[in-house]
């Protein structure tokens, strides 16, 4: 049996049967990893206690009961995780050995979660690729030569390769989904809010969002019932009940309301994508939904808006990396201007990779003196009027439907040179996250050349079960989901 | 349109070493990427409140209780360098 | 060169705020522990940790902006000051920039036309930085982050002062304020109140402004008036020889007394405040602020004016009582006991106070109760013991803790005042005296008072002076 390949239910399953165990389980994807990681590079850095424990303490022997899910994780390598080395893929944290949990990945423990180890994604989530690593690129579970999407995108690879039967990662412009569209899988970013960001490293705190990576629908319901819930340690996370997901899991999307919004058959869009999407819309109608053409008029504006909100938070949350108090430091050799400024300017040069640095520095011009006013207020006011769209388009549609990113996986290197063109990717996911609204991607189809498409739904602050519920109708009824890449 | 001279600026503030032969790249990315948002110039904005947060919340606060805190050898593990007890940095001069 | 100007000066005060816990985390807010021993993953600004803000950092402030008689804002969030410093965890720091707790509030101060209204333009709430100590043996610097997310408020003055004197005066009231709110201990040798200072001056009758210094590094309230003396001079100086003020920050050296400019010559700050996403905004609504102005103690103008009116007091009096709000409370609690309160007041603010400083300590440290002091006050007032003797009893008293009655018997203290007793030594000092007595009987009877000294010194300070006074009085008229 390959246990590795299955689902995070399916194991479930099994141990409630008394088919396998937690150890046998873990060891079957730990191997999957040895055999594979060499060639997906899906991993960062495994968990230092993996090869020599097969499984956490909690986890042993207790899987029948209820909450108690003993499944091998794949964690982002930007969550701290006590005693463990967490670098964000940067070489500017290297050595940084968190003292603390994240409030996740204390979650994930306590449901008797097996950490695989910790993976690979854009330093410091800085990227849609997975190229900007200071550990090397990961490679598309599909095709070794493209990229598996970014910046979770070692999460969604070790999915996709079975090197983890599911994963966190964390969004902040679409860094779940588009991965998750590149490699096949499922990807949900969930409501800000919603999940603690305790112990997540941030990159833009306003966006930051926490969510699962699994290989089927019902896996990132589960996985959500792990990790969603208040916490007191984080000012921006929500104090409302937590629904069991898995109750949405309804085959059934009869006089569900789905918007698709023309904006997003715009420019830049490859016709294959355009054309599954479509496919999909029939089918969603066959399968009884009421799907129509709508007008979300200022999301044309969210990548801009995105770049300068996201980027001149990050250049503040990035300010902390200054060789003082923990990771790297760099000693200046010899004195330019005085050696502590020095110190902080050599530390950061090369500590940080130069996609980290084009963002601090563009972050920190939009909010420098004389032109704040230009681009910080205006990036927010422009946030205003996408955020005014989606609700109004809540009113009289349950869900929005479009691409999860205009292309299938692009080629390793094909965009490294062209930021612009990079940030251009996320042209569909980032409108959720200025919203604060959960989105979810699922695969939708492939291409000619055999890579997975994915079509992203939205649905209004919360309301992750309609997500869920019309994610899982499309699933039940379709097989995309159950290939697998061929490695 | 940004200059070498703004980069060299923002470079400064952002305590980042920037070697001349990475200026001119930079540089350009910069005015690629600023040239790119400057097309919510087009917008009218006049009446418009800026959104910090999407999902408004307010009053998350905490008691005014003792926690434990870290041990001073728990704080200092994490320091690239220390002594006496203290984070060392590059002397410093006011 | 007849060119009369005029001082403007503006002052931020910083003080650390008494709450238990730091101002974002549950690290214990503490002076004195070793270094890097109160600090947290938070306060450390270690990777993924957020800020949660403590709830009664919140209401010390708004209790100070009602102090202050300023505007609560109903609606309030927290910013980023972004630059890099050892001593600032995150790079930058929490901070209020245009919502802060209060505005437009006012404190009274005194010059010599009267009454004067010193406006303060804003008081808002931010985190503390660690500590800088420089280590030149071993050419590094080392930081503690213990003071690191003290929560402090800053106290911003309009530029309404006009010379150092009144900036003086204000910081003594200001501080005066805050103490009897027990939001601090306003201790400036801890640095738990901190002052810069702004300073330009204008030619008379001249709108504008002036170009302004800061200044920066004073450690006490007279170092604040020194400086401004020297920069308001050095300004002066410099216009009046044709020269131009630089807008610059300056350190006060207190023991060379001169204001110098930082070595490091950095560039013009760029601040980048931007509101913090990882906190969320604050709404303080009537309920709150009117819970915090029922927790309101009197105030120090008023306690003066009612102890003036209530006890009958010289405003000196009361003016001395009101400076230290634990005395003024003592005071009132012996008055409800003992009703003479000019008396009580002569005792407080004389003998109590002289003993408060010589064992520079606070009232509360002394071993003395209400009912002891009125004990001791009855028996001067009584003629038990001696007003000297009276002082010494207080001394015992405040190092044993016993009471009056205690001490005088132990000690043997009670005044002697029958005359057989008291005769014989009066009948020593004159014959040893016959110069003295004769000048009296020549009509000079202030010399009595020479005897008297004599005679009061021979008992131990145990005679009765009146009957001393009285028998001496007759002794020569007899003769």
């Amino acid at each position: 049996m390959k246990l590795h390949s299955l689902t995070a239910h399916q194991i479930i399953d099994l141990y409630r049967e008394k088919k396998t165990s937690p150890q046998e389980v873990f060891k079957d994807v730990l191997s999957r990893i040895n055999a594979l990681d060499s060639r997906v590079h899906a991993y960062a850095r495994l968990y230092r206690d993996a090869p020599t424990s097969c499984c956490h303490k909690t986890a042993v022997g207790v899987v029948s009961t209820q909450g108690n899910y003993p499944i091998p994780i794949a964690i982002k390598d930007n969550m701290c995780t006590q005693g463990e080395e967490i670098t964000c893929s940067s070489r500017i944290l290297k050595g940084f050995y968190s003292p603390y949990d994240a409030h996740v990945v204390k979650k994930i423990k306590q449901s008797g979660g097996m950490i695989l180890g910790f993976a690979n994604m854009d330093e410091f989530a800085f990227g849609s690729s997975t190229e900007n690593s200071c550990y090397g690129p990961t490679y598309n579970p599909w095709d070794l030569s493209r990229v598996p999407g970014g910046s979770s995108g070692g999460s969604a690879a070790s999915v996709a390769a079975d090197e983890a039967i599911w994963a966190l990662g964390s969004d902040t412009g679409g860094s779940i989904r588009q991965p998750a569209c590149f490699c096949g899988i499922v990807g949900l970013k969930p409501t800000y809010g919603r999940v603690s960001r305790y112990g997540l490293v941030a990159f833009a705190s306003s966006l930051d969002q926490i969510g699962p990576l699994t290989k089927d629908v019902t896996d990132s319901a589960l996985l959500m019932n792990i990790i969603a819930g208040y916490d007191e340690r984080d000012s921006t996370s929500v104090n409302e009940p937590v629904p069991d997901y898995t109750k949405a899991l309804v085959n059934d999307i009869h006089g569900i309301k789905v918007g698709v919004p023309q904006e997003a058959f715009g420019q830049g869009l490859d016709p294959q994508v355009r054309k599954a999407i479509e496919a999909t819309m029939n089918q969603l109608k066959k399968l009884g939904a009421n799907v129509k053409k709508i007008s979300l008029p200022h999301t044309p504006y969210a990548v801009a808006a995105y770049y300068i909100v996201a980027t001149a938070e990050a250049s503040s949350n990035l300010a902390r990396f200054d060789g003082v108090r923990y990771g790297w430091r760099q000693s200046p050799t010899d004195v330019r201007k005085n050696a502590l400024i020095d110190m902080y300017e050599e530390t950061r040069a090369k500590g940080f990779g130069d996609e980290a640095k084009r963002r601090i520095m563009l972050g920190t011009y939009v909010l420098s003196s004389g032109y704040y006013d230009a681009y910080y207020l205006r990036g927010q006011k422009v946030r205003t009027l996408i955020k005014q769209d989606l609700d109004n388009a809540f009113k009289d549609y349950d869900v929005i439907l479009t691409p999860t990113a205009p292309t299938t996986a692009f080629k390793i290197g094909e965009k490294t040179f062209d930021p612009l063109s990079m940030y251009l990717s996320d042209i569909y996911t980032i409108p959720a996250n200025l919203a604060g609204i959960p989105a979810i991607s699922i695969p939708c189809g492939f291409s000619a050349q055999g890579m997975p498409i994915g079509m992203q739904l939205m649905a209004k602050a919360f309301d992750e079960e309609m997500l869920l519920r019309v994610a899982f109708t499309y699933e039940q009824n379709t097989e995309w989901h159950t290939k697998k890449p061929n490695l | 349109m940004i200059t070498k001279k703004d980069v060299q600026y923002i470079a400064a503030l952002a305590r980042v070493d920037l070697p001349e032969d990475k200026l001119e790249g930079l540089t350009k990315n910069l005015t690629d990427i600023v040239g790119y948002v400057k097309q919510l110039q087009k917008l009218d904005l006049k009446d418009i409140k800026p959104t910090s947060h999407a999902v408004p919340l307010t009053d998350a606060l905490r008691k005014d209780i003792v926690k434990p805190s870290l041990s001073n050898a728990q704080a200092l593990s994490l320091a690239p360098q220390a002594k006496d007890g203290c984070f060392k940095v590059p002397l410093v001069i006011e | 060169m007849t060119q009369q100007f005029e001082t403007v000066i503006g002052l931020e005060v910083h003080l650390q705020l008494s709450t238990k816990a730091k101002i974002f985390c549950g690290c214990a807010n503490v002076f004195g522990s070793p270094p890097n021993t109160n600090v947290c993953p938070v306060c450390l600004g270690l990777p993924g940790t957020l800020p949660v803000l403590n709830n009664q950092a919140l209401l010390y402030a708004i209790k100070v902006g009602l102090a202050l008689n300023a505007e609560i804002n109903p609606f309030i969030k927290f910013d980023r000051k972004n630059y890099y410093y050892p001593d600032l965890p995150k790079g930058y720091q929490i901070s209020q920039y245009d919502l802060p707790v209060a505005k437009d509030g006012f404190v009274m101060i005194k010059n010599e036309q009267g009454p004067k209204r010193v406006g303060i333009k804003r008081a808002h709430l931010e985190e503390d930085a660690g500590k800088l100590m420089h280590d030149n043996t071993g050419n590094c610097s080392l930081v503690d982050y213990n003071r690191t997310g003290t929560p402090l408020i800053e106290i911003v003055t309009e530029p309404d002062l006009r010379s150092p004197q009144e900036a003086y005066d204000y910081l003594n009231i200001l501080k005066l304020i805050l103490q009897y709110l027990e939001v601090s201990d306003c201790d400036m040798e801890k640095g738990s109140l901190r002052c810069d200072a702004n300073v330009s001056i204008r030619p008379v009758g001249q709108k504008e402004f002036g170009t302004k210094t800061e200044l920066k590094n004073m450690n006490s309230f007279r170092s604040v008036k020194s400086a401004l003396e020297y920069e308001v001079g050095r300004h002066q100086q410099v216009i009046l020889s044709g020269g131009k003020i630089m807008q610059e920050t300056l350190l006060w050296d207190d023991e060379k007394g001169v204001t110098a400019g930082m070595r490091s010559k950095e560039q013009a700050h760029d601040y980048r405040y931007f509101p913090d996403p990882d906190l969320v905004p604050f709404t303080i609504d009537d309920k709150i602020i009117d819970q915090v102005r029922a927790e309101l103690p009197e105030l120090p103008q008023a306690k003066l004016e009612r102890l003036i009116k209530q006890y009958d007091l010289s405003e000196y009096d009361a003016g001395v009582l009101i400076m230290d709000k634990a005395v003024a409370y003592f005071f009132e609690q012996c008055c409800e006991k003992y009703h003479q309160p000019k008396k009580i007041a002569n005792w407080l603010n004389g003998a109590v106070l002289k003993e408060m400083n010589e064992r520079k300590t606070s009232l509360g440290n002394l071993k003395l109760t209400p009912a002891h002091l009125i004990e001791l006050i009855q028996a001067v007032e009584d003629g038990v013991v001696s007003n000297l003797a009276g002082k010494e009893v207080l001394t015992d008293m405040l190092d044993s803790g016993y009471s009056a009655g205690t001490i005088v018997s132990q000690k043997g203290l009670a005044q002697v005042s029958d005359d057989s007793s008291l005769m014989a030594i009066v009948e020593e000092i004159i014959h040893q005296n016959p110069t003295v007595v004769e000048q009296i009987k020549q009509g000079k009877p202030s010399a009595t008072g020479f005897l008297v000294g004599q005679a009061m010194k021979k008992s131990g300070g145990k005679a009765n002076p009146k009957k001393l006074n009285e028998l001496i009085t007759r002794r020569i008229s007899n003769a």
